[in-house]
């Protein structure tokens, strides 16, 4: 059954190459078939996979297609290599891959770009495939190319707007800066170990560099910033906000679920390099706090639906990225498989709501589908608890909660993170729930054109029940102390040791964590349902911070200042291309010799003969030079 | 023996010089015969009878008659002849004079710094000639032959003239 | 009887050689060129004639008739193109004929 293996990212492959060669000649229905059918039996096979390999207890199975290139003293092989970490993050890609493509049918049904839609989620989902199922490092990047390349197509997908194109190239450009710094970091590694074979990497870091040592440093801030770009964290996370241009299925799979988790992946997986360098951890840390605090101030002002769970998907990776930067690698996975379930929830449900309003994003234009929508409702609900991680009933409860203990029980924790994180908790709990309650909640502003579909709410349904059961599957001390997921990743991450002494208190964290999230709720609910007539007083008493929130704490201009004004000021003197003069002047140097030679071509018989008769009186005397 | 060879030497180069600097065609062509005659009576004396045969009866006979009809056929007037005149003026002569010498003395050279072997001693008789011919260079043979047809058939077509359809109306002002 | 050498007999081929080629160069008219040509192939079948009386062979000879032949097939088709060309252009100046130039 492991053998299967192959046809996890293959089928998708298929799928996006057959969608592709005969979009114009298939209709929609047998379109949806092959694009969710790949999918589908991805997911089929993953389950038999998943099984057989959990069964056999092997803690690694490495599957070679082929030998990809040998250059030098590098051997690539299309190789796949399933473990613990891989397999979690298999499930997650093909069950809400699946998910979402059946949402999909229903979303994009009206759409004239229904083959191309299906035939680029397909390729997504094989690059990520192939992504995490990477046996070396070349692989790994050639997946992560490709899904920055998927996100670009579907980002500016209705391409005839210009802003959507827009987005799509500024998500590519700041990815590519991520990836450059990547590639040197690939490049140093193999310059330490002559391979990029991720296992051997791994078992020979610990021998080759001493902790701290100068090279481990570099190599992880260098992957670090990989990881930096493909997540949206700080400082390049400018993209995920205006990728919001893309269909909402888009942003679910891609900008929620999956590809922005790549970073998460990659640092997980080259857990050993940023243990030999506690410094990069410490600035993994340092970024995922930094930019939580910064992503959820800014998600509290925005009145796009999308752009708030833009935002939140900013800061929930940030939480991510601070459990792996004190050390808690399963508890980052795990807060990860579970902000994949409902974040894709939040934002197929937010589709849902904003095509049933035809298109509308405003919220403050919402309202009151509390009773006219009630199963969305029901299920972003659940989502937004989840997000909030409202205590005990949450999935989001147990992951974000472990996080949190582990910030101040955790060996490498910092009080700076656990004060950071907690500071975050209550705003997304009172962002998350300002989102229901203008959403739902209130007056009805715009009526609605059309409810969506059962291929939209079934999906829904289902994500909304992954989102409170998956929790349970690992529960704190205090719950009875169930670590189903985490024995799942020992033998892939290692533990997290704790501080001495703190075991006991853990229930007083999450006392204060419970506090925090149920407050936050209260104030959403106070200031946006009872008593809605203070917010325009208090908005104007704040007016410049909350400007500065809602412009993504400045960067965009930032950025603007820095880098996109001198480029297109130096382009612009550039008008005329010094370096073409180049190639031009190559050209006239050959016209000029051609005018010149074209001279001797007369067409003059005698001139030809003279000619000959030259040729002739040089070569014997040079044969007489020669030989005498 | 050698004295013969000296005098049909002299009569060959001076008949040449003659008939590059003639205007009219039909002189030229008659000191080319003359030339070919003497080259006739130098190859006699080389020992080969049969190629002294060949040249008067080919190339004298055959070859030089040829050009001789086909200026018939162009019907050439007075003008040709200042024509020429017009065309062949001293200044044209300089320019070939000296590349033609200096290969002439770099050939010169070639030829001086060899072995002096004697020329003339015994004849090879067409018979010799014959048997070499259709012996080891039967293919040679066979290669004219194709040579001599495509030849044939190339000039065949190639001088026929067409004649030209023209409305009767343009007829008159075709000329 | 003092016997030909063979520098003579070659020097003889080079100077009539020679002089075919100074008049190919200067003529204009394509009939004498034509003519000068014949007298170069009849000078390099001189040189062949002299090199197989040198050897006492009779391959020099063989030679000389393939050179006869292909003189022969050369000027049949040559003056068939000068017919051509004076039909064409009305004049038998070589220089006339210069279409194909640049």
């Amino acid at each position: 059954m492991k053998e299967l293996l192959w046809l996890i990212p293959t089928l998708p492959f298929l799928g996006a190459l057959i969608l592709i060669a005969f979009s114009s000649r298939l209709s929609k229905s047998v379109s949806a078939v092959i694009g969710s059918g790949s999918i589908g039996l991805g997911a089929l096979i993953t389950l038999l996979v998943g099984y057989d390999f959990l069964s056999s207890g092997l803690p690694s199975y490495r599957y070679v297609a082929w030998n990809w290139f040998e250059v030098g003293d590098l051997s690539t092989a299309f190789a796949f290599h399933l473990d613990a970490l891989s397999l979690v993050f298999l499930f997650v890609i093909t069950f809400i891959g699946f998910l979402i493509h059946i949402y999909s049918v229903g979303y994009m049904h009206d759409d004239e770009g229904f083959t191309r839609f299906f035939a680029y989620l397909n390729l997504f989902v094989c690059s990520m495939l192939i992504l995490v199922l990477a046996d070396n490092l070349v692989l790994m990047y050639l997946g992560w190319e490709g899904v920055g390349l998927c996100s670009y197509l579907l980002i500016g997908f209705w391409y005839e707007e210009e802003k959507n194109g827009y987005a799509a190239r500024k998500a590519f450009i700041i990815t590519r800066v991520g990836d450059t710094a990547m590639a040197i970091g690939l490049f140093m590694l193999f310059m330490s170990f002559g391979t990029l074979n991720i296992q051997e990497i791994l078992t020979q870091a610990p021998q080759t560099w001493a902790v701290g040592s100068q090279m481990a440093v570099v190599a992880a801030f260098l992957l670090l910033g990989g990881a930096v770009g493909k997540s949206a964290q700080l400082p390049l996370q400018a993209w995920l906000p205006d990728a919001m241009a893309g269909p909402s299925p888009v942003s679910a799979l891609i900008h929620a679920a999956t590809m922005v988790t790549a970073g998460v992946y990659l640092i997980a997986r080259m857990h050993v390099i940023y243990e030999l360098a506690p410094v990069a951890q410490l600035w993994v840390g340092i970024i995922g706090a930094a930019t939580l605090t910064i992503a959820g101030f800014s998600a509290l002002t925005q009145f796009d639906l999308k752009r708030v769970l833009a935002y939140s998907t900013i800061s929930q990776i940030g939480y991510m990225f601070l459990a792996l930067g004190i050390g808690a690698w399963s508890a980052g996975i795990f807060h990860f498989m579970i902000h994949a379930f409902f974040k894709a929830l939040l934002f197929l449900a937010a589709g849902a709501v904003i095509m049933a309003l035809h298109h509308e994003q405003d919220m403050f234009k919402m309202g009151g589908l509390k009773k006219k929508m009630p199963i969305i409702y029901l299920t972003f609900l659940i989502g937004a608890a989840s997000l909030a991680a409202l205590p005990l009933i949450t999935g989001g409860f147990y992951s974000k909660d472990q996080i949190l203990w582990l910030t101040w029980a955790g060996e490498k924790g910092n009080i700076m993170f656990f004060l950071a994180a907690l500071l975050g908790a209550f705003i997304t709990s009172i962002y998350t729930f300002r989102m229901v309650f203008l959403t739902f909640f209130g007056e009805e502003k715009t009526h609605i054109s059309h409810m969506p579909g059962k291929s939209m709410t079934i999906p829904l349904v289902i994500l909304a029940a992954l989102s409170t059961l998956a929790g349970f599957i690992e529960l704190p001390h205090t719950f009875g102390h169930v670590t189903i997921f985490s024995d799942l990743l020992t033998p892939v991450l290692p533990e997290i040791t704790l501080r001495e002494g703190v075991e006991s208190s853990e229930w007083i964290i999450q006392l204060v964590a419970a506090v925090v999230a149920l407050s936050g709720v209260y104030i959403a609910y106070y200031f946006y349902v009872k008593r809605t007539e203070l917010r325009p007083g208090i908005k104007s008493a704040v007016r410049d911070t909350y400007q500065f929130f809602h412009y993504g704490w400045g960067f965009d201009t930032l950025y603007n200042t820095v880098f996109v004004r001198p480029f297109v000021f130096i382009a612009t003197i550039n008008k005329n291309d010094v370096v073409d003069k180049f190639y031009t002047g190559l050209v006239l140097v050959a016209e000029f010799f051609n005018r010149v030679f074209v001279k001797t071509q007369s067409g003059i018989l005698r001139w030809y003969i003279m000619g000959i008769v030259i040729g002739a009186i040089l070569i014997l005397a040079l044969s007489l030079i020669v030989n005498p | 023996m050698e004295t013969t060879f000296y005098i049909a030497a002299a009569i060959a180069v001076l008949a040449t010089i003659m008939v590059i600097t003639r205007y009219n065609i039909v002189h030229a062509l008659l000191y080319l015969v003359v030339s070919f005659l003497a080259i006739a009576v130098v190859f006699y004396i080389l020992g080969a009878p049969f190629i002294a045969a060949l040249e008067v009866i080919v190339y004298a006979g055959a070859i030089v008659v040829l050009i001789i009809f086909v200026i018939m056929m162009l019907n050439l007037k007075k003008e040709s002849v200042e024509q020429e005149e017009k065309w062949i003026t001293k200044k044209v002569w300089v320019g070939p004079a000296i590349l033609c010498s200096i290969l002439l003395v770099e050939l010169i050279y070639i030829l001086t710094t060899a072995d002096g072997t004697v020329l003339g001693a015994k004849q090879v008789d067409s018979k010799a000639v014959g048997m070499s011919l259709y012996g080891p260079y039967v293919i040679g043979v066979e290669l004219c032959g194709l040579l001599l047809m495509a030849g044939i058939v190339g000039a065949y077509h190639l001088g026929r003239q067409k004649k030209k359809v023209v409305h009767r109306f343009l007829e008159k002002a075709e000329e | 009887m003092k016997a030909i050498s063979v520098e003579a007999g070659l020097l003889l081929a080079g100077i009539l050689f020679m002089l075919g080629l100074i008049s190919v160069l200067v003529r204009r008219n394509i009939i004498f060129m034509l003519i000068s040509v014949e007298i170069m192939l009849n000078a390099a079948g001189l040189a062949f004639i002299v090199a197989g009386s040198k050897w006492i062979q009779p391959d020099g000879q063989v030679m000389f008739i393939f050179i006869l032949t292909m003189a022969a097939a050369e000027v049949s088709v040559g003056l068939a193109l000068i017919l051509q060309i004076y039909h064409q252009l009305k004049t038998l100046d070589s220089d006339a004929a210069n279409k194909m130039n640049g």
